[in-house]
């Protein structure tokens, strides 16, 4: 099943803690280990639980045009952008089209995009196709590993193995620093709603970080399936799932990271014509009163019973307790508290949209050109 | 896995306990293994007719959602109302007080078809 899939530098220890590999964008992953995946997510939210990311890609755009290139290719504004801090920020189409959502860090070196694993290759393809003269653009995702560490625990541990400790880093912001032995770019940063760091280090050299971290008292291992339930109890939205090329950043609510005052870039136009005449559809997340999970693919629909949406991701949220879902609605019912119904295999559910996080979130402080939300 | 002797099983990873005209079914522990947390089960209708092969139940888990198949055909004469406020029950007790379904069967030959602990364990281990 997982055979002649790409493995992360971590496929051994993941093995060894019991995990189930699935694929993910043709990488071997952990979706669960031992625990399960909704006692590994309520982990994360009591304590803190660690996540191998190396499947995601890190693209460094390098040169002295390489903030000019970025400003026309990437939506938010760059300028707003301090060394050794990062940016919630998105790729479009010229229609508009939502090619990736990315976290951009402006650091000493030059600037770092961290891309989702199933569209590396495509973002890489589209900056190669845009970047001018004077600007380098490097696929460093096979030489960087990545592990997450989150929850309310985070902090405290990271204090005690990284030199000098992150504590006092802002949400959104990155040192260099040492854990393990090991040189690690350490960042406030996640998709979990809680406190927690992103730990960017040498591809060989993970594993000893991993296991540094994973002696700690209070962190578990948690894998893919607790990431997606604990992003989605958020509202964050997933690439590929939630949002992609058919769909735009004022219809996923993702408007507050386009800055279409800070001068050209692609998709701008489409952007703000679209703002102009206003998204049809509008993306919410929703509770569920009881019965079958909400899936991809299962309609929305109103008291007289007409199709107004479709739902794009869905789950069981141990926080909620009651199933949960994201999706998209017709944008007039695109209001918090608004009843709809679910249809789930012949059967109607009732549910109450929201227009964000179902639970609340825990991280620190606002982001670099944007407001308190974050991915 | 845990794969009681006393128990008759399905290549589809349901379990039988007859007892007379009657037989209790649920899924094996690898069954829920395989499944993951389940967050919830569709039961069948007490008093509704099933044949063997046609869908009984549904149980889903964080990650997917699987037909539980009627082993035997019959009439369903008791659902277990616990899955539907603690579907967790599947996992962790499923031979227990994670049962599904009774049923009242009516074509009791089909028991010839089911496997016995032995050849359950033999398919899997070639799963």
């Amino acid at each position: 099943m997982v055979a002649g899939l790409k493995s992360t530098p971590l496929r051994a220890a993941h093995e060894l803690l019991g995990a189930r590999l699935i694929d993910f964008a043709g990488w071997a992953m952990p979706v669960q280990y031992a625990n399960g995946i909704l006692a590994e997510a309520a982990h994360v939210r009591r304590e803190a639980g660690l996540f191998d990311l190396c499947h995601m890609g890190e693209i460094w755009v390098t040169g002295p045009q390489a903030e000019a290139f970025l400003q026309g290719m990437l939506t938010n504004d760059l300028t707003r952008l301090p060394v050794g801090r990062a940016q919630y920020t998105l790729l479009l189409n010229p229609a508009g089209g939502i090619l990736d959502d990315l976290v951009v860090y402006r650091l000493a070196g030059g600037f770092l995009l961290v891309v989702n694993a199933a569209t590396r290759a495509k973002d890489l393809a589209w900056l190669e196709e845009h970047r001018p003269a004077g600007v380098t653009v490097e696929d460093r995702s096979q030489a960087t590993g990545l592990i997450a560490l989150q929850g309310p625990a985070a902090e405290a541990i990271l204090a005690r193995l990284a030199q000098p400790s992150p504590a006092s880093l802002p949400f959104y912001g990155a040192q260099e620093a040492r854990i393990a032995g090991r040189q690690v770019l350490v960042s406030r940063t996640g998709y979990t709603g809680e406190d927690g760091f992103e730990l960017f280090v040498a591809w060989e050299e993970t594993p000893a970080v991993w296991e540094a971290l994973l002696a700690e008292g209070g962190v578990q291992p948690a894998g893919l399936g607790a990431r997606d339930l604990l992003r989605l109890e958020m509202g964050y939205p997933l690439y590929g799932a939630d949002i992609h090329e058919g769909t735009s950043p004022l219809e996923a609510g993702l408007g507050w990271v386009v800055k279409p005052d800070k001068g050209p870039f692609v998709g701008r136009e489409a952007f703000l014509q679209q703002k102009e005449a206003g998204p049809e559809r509008r993306r919410v997340t929703f509770t569920q009163e009881s019965g079958p999970v909400p899936r991809a693919g299962y309609p929305l629909i109103d008291e007289a019973g007409q199709v107004v949406g479709q739902v794009t991701s869905g789950g069981f949220s141990p926080h909620v307790e009651a199933p949960i879902g994201m999706g998209y609605v017709q944008a007039a019912l695109a209001r918090a508290g608004q009843a709809l119904a679910v249809e789930a295999r012949g059967r109607r559910l009732g549910i109450r949209l929201a227009r964000g996080a179902l639970v609340l979130a825990r991280t620190k402080g606002t982001t670099p050109g944007g407001s308190t939300k974050v991915r | 896995m845990n794969v009681p002797e006393d128990l008759k099983y399905t290549v589809e990873h349901e379990w039988i306990r007859l007892e007379g005209n009657r037989a209790t079914i649920g899924i094996t522990d690898y069954a829920q293994d395989q499944l993951g947390d389940v967050v919830f089960v569709d039961l069948p209708a007490v008093g509704q007719e099933v044949q063997a092969g046609g869908n009984l139940a549904v149980v889903e888990s964080v990650k997917s959602v699987s037909d539980v198949y009627a082993p035997l055909s019959g009439r369903v004469v008791a659902v277990n109302e616990l899955l539907k406020d603690a579907p967790e029950t599947l996992n962790q007790d499923p031979y227990g007080q994670g049962w599904i379904a009774v049923l009242e069967l009516t074509q009791p030959d089909e028991v010839q078809g089911l496997l016995d602990a032995a050849a359950y364990i033999q398919h899997l281990s070639g799963a």
